[in-house]
């Protein structure tokens, strides 16, 4: 992968998981609801963000570690093993989860829960090999450059991580606080009994998928 | 093939699932008390409830339970609205399994009702006793909620008959035993019923008696030395942990059925005391949740005892001179504004408009069997057994009732045996209560206990979010 393809898959990978209720936008929207109060809506978005960002900062250090560790071919298979695992078993136990929260949260609670709803769903599992490829690119890129004084960690670099990070939490966050705006102020919760689609089928081969692809992108 | 679409039937609030299309089925479990000289195995009915139909009101189909003396009593459903619940999501599992315990011999069947087989039931698994006791540590269970998270069960006792009593946990997927519900228990030894308020993270639990204190019939001694369930417990449903013991007074004897409020912002909920020791009267308690977290109940309704001949009555009632009402079942309608109060003992099922929930008024009464009464049915004649447990069709317009309580219990209070009836009631905008003369289900042999509607109904489901 080279050039803005990663991080536009970045931006994409972020605005899908801000659009999936079960990633956070629902649950301000009952929050709000909850209190009737818009401000409870907007007041749970940072911490769910940032639960989602920390799940994301794990596995890219994970990568970056890695990096380090191990050539690019073992990283690549081992990424690849993980998402096609991973895929087989949300084909498999769709509904898997652990237990999560209840509905009076704190802040803290907040973005624990977001951590590990989007660890369990495999967000940050899913950027993994987008940011495997963004260390492809940057590393021909430097190879062409001749230039090795960037700071960098193994192929890939930290600004460039944090920055593909910040995309695909910016993206997340800025379409799951439209969708529970406009949920909250006009269409309604009643809009989830046709909208609230089940793509755990789809979400799965796209970890087969990713995983497939980054087995033969060494 | 999974859904695409969250399952039809899951409401996100009380007032969607009110306005969604109403029960075609129902399904009512059947007791098998060997009445007519062979004991047969306990039963699932199913009940046409679509009056454009050639077979409304009659029972067209039904499952045989795999053994004999279950004593089926009170069912649920694997999932309902709550699974839209924000926190714990599962939109796209389907409300399609009935799990259907044996209060007596504590099996849960698992029967499919999707498809061809919401006629034709089909049994799909038997959790064993064993498996209930080895893992959870519980026996006997009772109650079946549809929670976020999986599926609760209440429990009336341990393995060998004493207490406590609890809830354990069903995973919703396979219907695995995944052990017992609470971290800490405090003061609760007594179980019953239990339900909870999403919105506020509390459960709440009553107490009736250990499968000792109750399996061969209403032990006289207990009942007045007051030791039969007289509490309330409030949970945390986070952490699991008891909070807090209500009182309602030890006169106040069989704390059971638990209605909380619909609307998840709401925090309070009816319970009904089957019969006070001080003078027989029943009562319903309002209970309430405080914004400090502290929860408080009083007495908002009381039913006096009739008086009544001796030789009218029961062995079990002939010192007291009087029928007692017997509230054994109430339940309130998804509009959380109405609700019906059944009185097995005197024969009577009464409406009460409860918009004002610490006042309520009396707005319909209907009188039907009855221990001394024995009230008729248009179509039927006098009738014996009561009002007891009790359904209210999501819209809150039909109301189903049968008449048999427990096996050991009937035989005490319906000496002469309970021949088993389903009617149903129209239930008027006018707050009025009203028979539907063409529906009246015999059962021979054969005693009909809890009502379950397709689609849910007013005690099925919890809802995650509020109206508007």
């Amino acid at each position: 992968m080279h050039g803005v393809g990663p991080w536009v898959l970045m931006a994409l990978l972020g605005a899908y998981h801000g659009i999936n209720p079960g990633m956070g936008w629902l649950f301000a929207v009952s929050l709000g609801l909850q209190d009737r109060s818009r401000r409870s809506v907007f007041r749970a978005l940072p911490p769910i963000a940032l639960g989602h960002e920390l799940g994301i900062v794990l596995v890219a250090a994970l990568v970056i570690g890695l990096e380090v560790l191990v050539d690019s071919g073992p990283l690549h298979l081992g990424a690849a093993i993980a998402l096609i695992g991973f895929g087989i078993f949300r084909f498999l136990k769709p509904h898997a989860h652990f237990r999560w929260t209840t509905m009076r949260v704190t802040r803290p609670e907040l973005t624990l829960w977001s951590f590990l709803m989007s660890s369990a769903h495999g967000a940050g599992l899913m950027v993994a090999p987008v940011l495997i490829g963004l260390s492809g690119s940057s590393s021909a890129a430097a190879a062409q450059d001749h230039d090795l004084h960037e700071m960098k960690v193994g192929s890939l670099s930290i600004p460039e991580t944090a920055l593909a990070i910040t995309i695909h939490v910016a993206a997340m966050l800025l379409v799951a606080g439209t969708v529970a705006v406009l949920v909250y102020d006009k269409l309604g919760v009643r809009i989830l009994r046709k909208a609230w689609l089940n793509v755990e089928l789809l979400w799965a081969g796209a970890f087969v998928f990713a995983g497939l692809l980054t087995l033969f992108s060494v | 093939m999974p859904r695409l679409t969250p399952d039809p039937s899951f409401y996100a609030t009380p007032a969607e699932a009110a306005a969604g299309p109403p029960e075609r089925l129902g399904y009512v479990v059947t007791l098998n008390t060997g009445t007519n000289g062979d004991r047969g195995a306990d039963g699932l009915g199913v009940l046409d409830l679509d009056p454009a139909s050639s077979t409304y009101g009659r029972l067209v189909g039904r499952l045989d339970m795999p053994n004999i003396g279950d004593e089926l009593h009170h069912f649920g459903w694997n999932a309902c609205s709550s699974a839209l619940c924000p926190w714990a999501p599962h939109p796209h599992v389907e409300r399609r399994y009935l799990l259907v315990p044996g209060l007596r011999s504590s099996r849960i069947h698992v029967v499919d009702v999707k498809g061809d087989a919401a006629r034709e039931p089909k049994l799909v698994k038997t959790i064993e006793a064993d498996e209930i006791a080895r893992k959870a540590g519980y026996s006997r269970p009772h109650t079946i909620h549809c929670g976020p998270d999986g599926i609760y069960v209440s429990a009336l006792g341990s393995p060998d008959g004493g207490g406590p009593g609890g809830i354990f946990l069903l995973d919703h997927d396979d219907f695995d035993v995944k052990g017992a519900w609470e971290a800490d228990r405090g003061s609760q030894e007594l179980a019953y019923d239990f339900w909870w308020h999403l919105g506020y993270d509390t459960v709440i639990t009553s107490e009736w008696g250990t499968p000792k204190m109750v399996e061969d019939g209403l032990v006289g001694e207990l009942l007045l030395g007051n030791q039969y369930g007289h509490r309330l417990h409030a949970w945390d449903l986070k952490t699991r942990r008891h909070l807090q013991e209500i009182d309602l007074g030890p006169e106040h004897q069989m704390v059971l059925e638990l209605r909380p409020a619909h609307d998840p912002r709401q925090a309070y909920g009816f319970v009904g005391v089957v019969t006070s020791t001080a003078d027989l009267s029943a009562s319903v308690w309002l209970w309430r949740r405080a914004q400090d977290g502290t929860v408080s109940a009083k007495k908002v309704i009381s039913i006096p005892a009739e008086a009544a001949e001796t030789g009218q009555l029961p062995p079990i009632l002939q010192p007291f001179g009087a029928v007692p009402p017997l509230v054994t079942d109430i339940a309130l309608s998804v509009d959380d504004r109405s609700l019906i109060v059944s009185c097995w003992g005197t024969g009577e099922l009464k409406r009460f408009d409860v918009t004002d929930p610490d006042n309520p008024r009396e707005t319909g009464s209907v009188r039907l069997g009855g221990i001394v009464r024995r009230a008729p049915h248009p179509v039927a004649g006098p009738l014996n057994g009561g009002p007891q447990m009790v359904e209210i069709s999501r819209d809150g317009r039909r109301v189903y009732l049968t008449n048999s309580l427990y096996a050991s219990w009937d035989a005490q209070f319906y000496p002469q045996g309970i021949d088993g009836w389903l009617v149903k009631l129209d239930a008027g905008a006018d707050g009025s209560l009203t028979l539907d003369p063409d529906v009246y289900v015999e059962f021979r042999g054969e005693r009909p206990h809890q009502v379950r509607l397709e689609g849910g109904d007013a005690s099925s489901d919890s809802y995650c979010f509020p109206d508007h």
